[in-house]
């Protein structure tokens, strides 16, 4: 079956018209190089290679402590940082057979979801910066900053904030969380309508999106495509629907699902997104109940001998976090399957054929983030 | 009926006299050119400086920014201070490329939006180049920056720098034809390719307010096939940033780099003025019929104010268009003009052309 959905290798002729896009290139948001193979304006084939910040995330996790890993998986999609480490946590607290508090897990899942909506905001910027609208770039900052805002109150740091640790938070909120949380949401509720007013309706950007880069439900799945850019493609693949963890089965919320798989779709299923992140945030945020920011824990955590794995949804997709341990208060093996590197790899599929404009368009509205490829 | 006031020609007509009792004639000529290219020199730098600094303001305002405030009072000095650090730079020698075009190219560009120059009228009698083929002349010379765009990509032998150069070629020499359609509609109306003559036809109303809507029609098209001649958003493919780096300039640095800075900005003045005196009624004061009062009070106002007002009003469309819309792919930039805007002019021209032959037009 995935033999006939994912192309043969691709074979490089000596005459082929190739240009490199990266590692320093505006348009690929990071140090990622796409060897591109243009016909004219059109793409024939374009390889992803990968590697230009690789730090060795995985094999570093050897050497430290559950704790210690945390700081790690900040520096992997650092724009979903806290949703990282929570699926270190989860693993770490599965594992020792911790409860954490209610408190905790509505805490969690309230900043998770700040998070992913501070993500798509990032998002929505560059893809208008893709796409030639520079506009939308302040735009989208703007909003963000008052999650980081909110952020940077609670834990002291706007991007990075390892603010999760086993068994817990590293301490409470600050008293104003609530307040600035509530604050932000009805200020967002009105901020959003303008970004459809800026670029969702422009029939430049209609144009641009629809129909580029169609993905079917059988690659997304093919090529392991997940998070909003596989729900462009009609599958369901929301961790959050299907297991649920933290505060996500006490919340009513949609899973945006898209069936038309372009660059349009996906556009959509992300500012659908936002609508309702900030759904589960209303639900949540006043109902946080009093007791422990924190479970008890040992100070020195040491895994019982075993294998264990644990699933969280980024805001770009299905993050597995795999254990080995044998017994000691470092790891044994550690593997993170992070969704931007399976979301890569479809680039091919979707941009050949298409012009120039187009794989940049494409490689906007799958959301990539460099450090969260390489690790 | 127009202002008589402010004239320049009086001015201008003056200086001439006085340097003709001084000096045989061939001397006089001789001076009042060499005159009249250091103004324009002064004039074409200030200008140049003036816009880049007007474009980030407007940007500013759109994108909820301040804009730049530093330097000197409202920021007014900080493209000065961005062209010292331009001049200072160096100039980056590329060891594959074809030095002597790779040289030659920023020349081009600017000569050309330099030449094109010449024939804007800026104010009653303040007009350097007018002859009977004004429309046309400016047309020309204007289009030949697009060979120097075209010598800056294949000369810095880098494939960015082409694929810009050849979208750049595409755009441009597409384009070139509504905008050539569109402004001769206001020939066909007004009778006349040359560009005072043109301003005089306008005396007693604005071609976009006396040509019915085959005018506005031709206004519009005209923004958009401008824009797109000019290289400017939603239309800038040849220098797609998120695309190709910088396209068509992409290895030049320094003073050279500012050479097609400065053209561009240029461009979009000539383009504006151009707009402004063939659709805007240039320098003429705004009349209405015969409301004599208003008119007279409207004359007070100088022609060299509303000649300005109205460029600028045009510059400003141009950088609402830029900051707010998103940038078209080659194919669909292609498709707007040869499948809609060509055949909407053409059919334009027809119409406007039915119009005169009517009588029917003011």
């Amino acid at each position: 079956m995935s033999e006939e959905i994912i192309k043969d290798v691709i074979v490089r002729e000596s005459e082929d018209y190739i240009i490199n896009m990266g590692p320093q290139h505006p348009s690929t948001h990071g140090v990622l190089r796409f060897e591109v193979c243009l016909k004219g304006e059109t793409v024939k084939y374009l390889i992803p290679h990968i590697g230009y910040i690789h730090r060795g995330i995985e094999k570093m996790c050897e050497a430290d402590t559950y704790q210690q890993i945390i700081h790690l998986t900040d520096r992997m999609d650092y724009l979903s940082a806290h949703i990282n480490n929570e699926a270190v946590c989860m693993v770490v607290e599965e594992a020792m057979q911790v409860e954490v508090p209610e408190r905790v897990k509505y805490i969690r899942t309230i900043l998770d979801e700040l998070n992913r909506i501070a993500s798509h905001q990032l998002w929505w910027c560059a893809f208008g910066m893709d796409l030639g609208a520079l506009t939308a770039f302040f735009y989208g900052l703007r909003d963000r900053e008052h999650i980081l805002d909110i952020f940077e109150e609670s834990f002291g740091s706007r991007l990075l904030h390892s603010f999760n640790t086993p068994g817990g938070l590293m301490h409470d909120v600050h008293p104003n969380f609530q307040k600035r949380t509530k604050e932000f949401i009805t200020y967002f509720r009105k901020k959003l309508p303008e970004y459809d007013q800026l670029l969702t309706g422009n029939i430049i950007f209609q144009e641009r999106v629809k129909g580029v880069g169609y993905m079917s439900r059988e690659k997304a799945i093919a090529y392991g495509v997940t998070g909003p850019s596989g729900r462009g493609s009609n599958l369901a693949c929301d961790i959050r629907k299907i297991a649920p963890y933290g505060a996500y089965d006490k919340v009513q919320f949609d899973e945006i699902l898209m069936t038309e798989g372009d660059t349009f779709a996906r556009y959509q299923v992300r500012m659908g997104e936002m609508l309702e992140s900030m759904k589960i945030i209303e639900q949540l945020v006043d109902n946080i109940p009093e007791g422990d920011f924190t479970a008890k824990m040992k100070p020195i955590i040491k895994l019982p001998a075993g294998e264990y794995f644990k699933r969280v949804e980024t805001a770009r997709g299905e993050l597995a976090v795999y254990v080995v341990s044998d017994g000691n208060k470092t790891p044994y093996r550690m593997k993170f399957r992070s969704p931007n590197f399976s979301n890569l790899f479809v680039m091919n599929e979707l941009a050949a054929g298409g012009k120039i404009a187009d794989l940049v368009a494409i490689s906007g509205s799958l959301d990539l983030v460099i450090p969260d490829i390489d690790r | 009926m127009s202002s008589k006031i402010y004239d320049f020609s009086t001015l201008t007509g003056s200086i001439d006299a006085a340097l003709n009792s001084w000096m045989s004639p061939g001397l006089a000529v001789l001076s009042e050119m060499v005159i009249i290219g250091l103004l324009f020199l002064t004039f074409y730098a200030l200008l140049g400086l003036f816009l880049v600094y007007l474009e980030r303001k407007v940007c500013a305002v759109i994108q909820n920014r301040v804009g730049p405030n530093r330097v000197g009072k409202w920021g007014l000095l900080q493209t000065i201070a961005d062209l010292i650090k331009l001049l200072m730079k160096e100039l980056i020698p590329i060891r594959k490329a074809d030095h002597l075009l790779f040289l030659i190219a920023p020349f081009i560009v600017i000569i050309a939006s330099f030449m094109a120059m010449g024939a804007v009228p800026f104010a009653k009698g303040l007009h350097v180049l007018d002859f009977n083929i004004g429309v046309f002349y400016v047309m020309a010379v204007s289009s030949l920056g697009v060979v120097g765009i075209l010598i800056a990509g294949w000369s810095s032998n880098s494939k960015y720098s082409l694929i810009g150069a050849m979208r750049s070629g595409a755009q441009i020499v597409s384009y070139e034809l509504s905008v050539g359609l569109s402004l001769m509609a206001i020939v066909v109306f007004s009778g006349t390719m040359s560009l005072s003559g043109i301003i005089e036809s306008q005396a007693d109303g604005w071609w976009i307010f006396k040509g019915h809507i085959p005018a506005f029609v031709a206004f519009i098209v005209f923004l958009i096939a401008s824009t797109a001649e000019i290289n400017r958003g939603p239309f800038d493919l040849a220098e797609a940033e998120s695309e190709l780096t910088a396209g068509f300039h992409t290895e030049y640095s320094g003073i050279k780099f500012a050479f097609f800075f400065l053209a561009e900005y240029i461009n979009m003045f000539i383009v504006a003025a151009l707009g402004a005196t063939v659709f805007l009624g240039g320098w003429m004061p705004f009349h209405i019929g015969n409301w004599e009062g208003f008119n007279q009070v409207m004359d007070y106002i100088p022609s060299i104010v509303w000649f300005f007002a109205k460029t600028f009003f045009i510059i400003y469309v141009i950088m609402w268009f830029k900051w707010t819309f998103p940038r078209l792919r080659i194919d669909q930039l292609l498709t707007l003009e040869w499948k809609f805007l060509l055949p909407i002019s053409m059919v334009n021209i027809l119409l406007i052309a039915f119009l005169v032959m009517m009588h029917w037009h003011f």
